[in-house]
């Protein structure tokens, strides 16, 4: 091995990782019935590969040697739980055979892993009896194969603290005895909504980057939409994994759009729209036509992948069909009638009927509202802004931008909010 | 994301009949374990190759067999969206194990848009 590999040996045990780990997991998880265990095992093994490899080199057949590693790592520890009861000749039997079973079981764990397993393990990494802050931690330990510190570092929190909400996902899996299966009937389309969710918020965190490190986000939302298409692999017969997916190709392919020169935020109006990436656009479009071929159009993600699609269709943002988009979004209404489905509707209102109409939406929305929910969110006195500029209420609107600029923390927003303050000055200064 | 090609070498002479049963099994499996990751856009082997030259007169002459001469010709292909060429090289080495081949990688610059 050539000194330019050994350099790099390190990225290679993690890249390694990446494409091994879930397998694994889900391969052990098969015999320990357990997740937690199961990563703890896995883990271990790729501490030993990192001592091992770089040393030895990358042995040929990786995962296998994984596994051999978790597997002796399961054995020991069994070990270790039988010196406590070793008088009880009956009970050190018992675990020999149990050791033995184990080590057989293990052995051949990986050669059948089929896709139900890593299956099995989204289900159960994503189950309802976990806070939805486990499950994203979760998932995207065990099957998108990041560390804890990548993790951390993406949602901005400390790594202990992201550490101990991993464990203690392990902790209420283990104590709920939540099985390692892949769920039936009702309980699947349950169950598929929360795996769903939490792809869609792993997305989200990373496409709508509020602040932090944006290379880390980027990731997340790459990841989102690997974890998607290997749903849609999974489980090809569900309309809604395919909408999502539609979903976020046709949102990620605005990413160059999103940013000017300096990095400061581009609104989806004034955006460029050669730098729109065509080839995920066509794949968004496919995969939105599958989940209607497959009777899921007036569903929630096929909903919001229509709206989507119906912005990714205009080639310039005076083409947009609004009048579409309101008519989705009162269909989406219906299914979820939430505050910020009412002001994105508000908008698309204020598109055809007029910035009065939308004013008229916009308060609606706030009452549904109502005083308990979304405090702080900066987007409803913005629209609010954006329709009495449109108006001409300029003192109103002015007054109105000012909130929106207090409530909001991001940088990226204060800065679009500041340049609307700025136009309407001089639109005030020239009427 | 962006995609890689990786490209499996077979000898000139090969004969997919005389492909051991096991390795045409350890390819699928690696092949569903691409589909499962999300990492597999497309996956093929290639038959026999025909070779177009221009000639100097305007005209193109086409021959039997592969344009360049070496004792090894691309067989298939992989074409994979990966992270990075890290992650592409950690696939093209499970390829290499389950083809029991020699298998190239590279980064697929552009990918023209159809319209």
């Amino acid at each position: 091995m050539s000194l330019g590999c050994m350099s790099n040996i390190a990225k290679t045990i993690e890249a390694v990782w990446k494409i091994e780990s879930t397998r694994l997991i889900a391969a052990i998880a098969r015999v320990t019935r357990d997740i937690g265990i199961a990563e703890e095992l896995a883990q271990d093994a790729l501490v030993t590969a990192l001592e091992v490899w770089p040393e030895e080199g990358i042995p040929d057949n990786p995962a296998a040697w994984l596994m051999k590693a978790a597997r002796r790592r399961a054995i020991d520890s069994l070990r270790r739980g039988r010196m406590l009861v070793q008088k009880h000749e009956e009970l050190a039997r018992e675990l020999e055979w149990q050791e033995q079973r184990l080590g057989d079981a293990l052995e051949h764990s990986l050669d059948q892993v089929i896709d139900d397993d890593v299956l099995r393990l989204i289900f159960t990494a994503c189950h309802p009896v976990l806070a939805v802050e486990g499950r994203i931690a979760l998932t995207l330990r065990l099957i998108g194969g990041l560390t804890t510190a990548e993790i951390a570092r993406a949602f901005l929190v400390p790594e202990k603290t992201l550490g101990q909400r991993i464990s203690r996902a392990k902790k209420t899996l283990s104590e709920a005895h939540v099985p390692f299966e892949t769920p039936s009937g009702d309980e699947l389309r349950r169950r598929v909504e929360s795996v769903l969710l939490v792809v869609y918020l792993i997305f989200n965190e990373g496409y709508t980057a509020t602040e932090g490190d944006e290379w880390m986000r980027a990731a997340l939302s790459e990841e989102a939409l690997r974890l998607g298409r290997m749903l849609r692999q999974l489980l090809p017969g569900e309309s809604e994994v395919h909408a999502l997916v539609a979903l976020m190709e046709l949102q990620g392919s605005r990413e160059r759009a999103r940013r000017g020169k300096n990095g400061q935020a581009v609104l989806l109006p004034d955006q460029d729209r050669s730098l729109w990436d065509h080839a995920q656009i066509q794949r968004g479009m496919t995969a939105l036509e599958q989940a209607q071929r497959l009777g899921g159009g007036a569903k929630p993600y096929a909903l919001q992948a229509a709206i989507a699609a119906c912005h990714m269709r205009a080639r310039t943002a005076e083409e947009t069909d609004w009048d579409r988009i309101v008519l989705l979004y009162d269909a989406l209404l219906q299914i979820n009638p939430s505050p910020i489905v009412a002001l994105n509707r508000a908008v698309a209102v204020g598109m055809v009927q007029g910035p009065a109409a939308g004013l008229d939406a916009v308060d609606a929305a706030a009452a549904l509202a109502g005083d308990s929910a979304l405090p702080g969110y900066h987007l409803f006195p913005s629209v609010r802004g954006d329709l009495l500029m449109k108006m001409g209420r300029l003192a109103e609107a002015r007054e109105e931008i000012q909130r929106a600029m207090a409530m909001t923390k991001n940088l990226r927003e204060q800065e679009l909010l500041a340049n609307r303050l700025k136009q309407l000055e001089k639109a005030d200064f020239s009427g | 994301m962006p995609q890689y090609l990786v490209a499996g070498y077979l000898p000139d002479d090969f004969d997919p009949s005389q492909m051991d049963e096991a390795v045409g099994r350890e390819i699928h499996a690696l092949n569903k374990e691409m589909i499962a990751a999300g990492v597999r856009k497309f996956a093929c082997g290639l038959g026999a190759a025909k070779s177009l030259r221009g000639q100097a007169d305007g005209g193109v002459l086409i021959t039997d067999g592969p344009y360049l001469e070496a004792k090894e010709h691309i067989g298939g292909f992989w074409i994979l969206e990966c992270a990075d060429m890290d992650e592409a090289l950690a696939w093209a080495r499970k390829g290499v194990a389950a083809t029991r081949g020699q298998v190239e990688v590279r980064e697929i610059f552009f990918n023209p848009a159809p319209d």
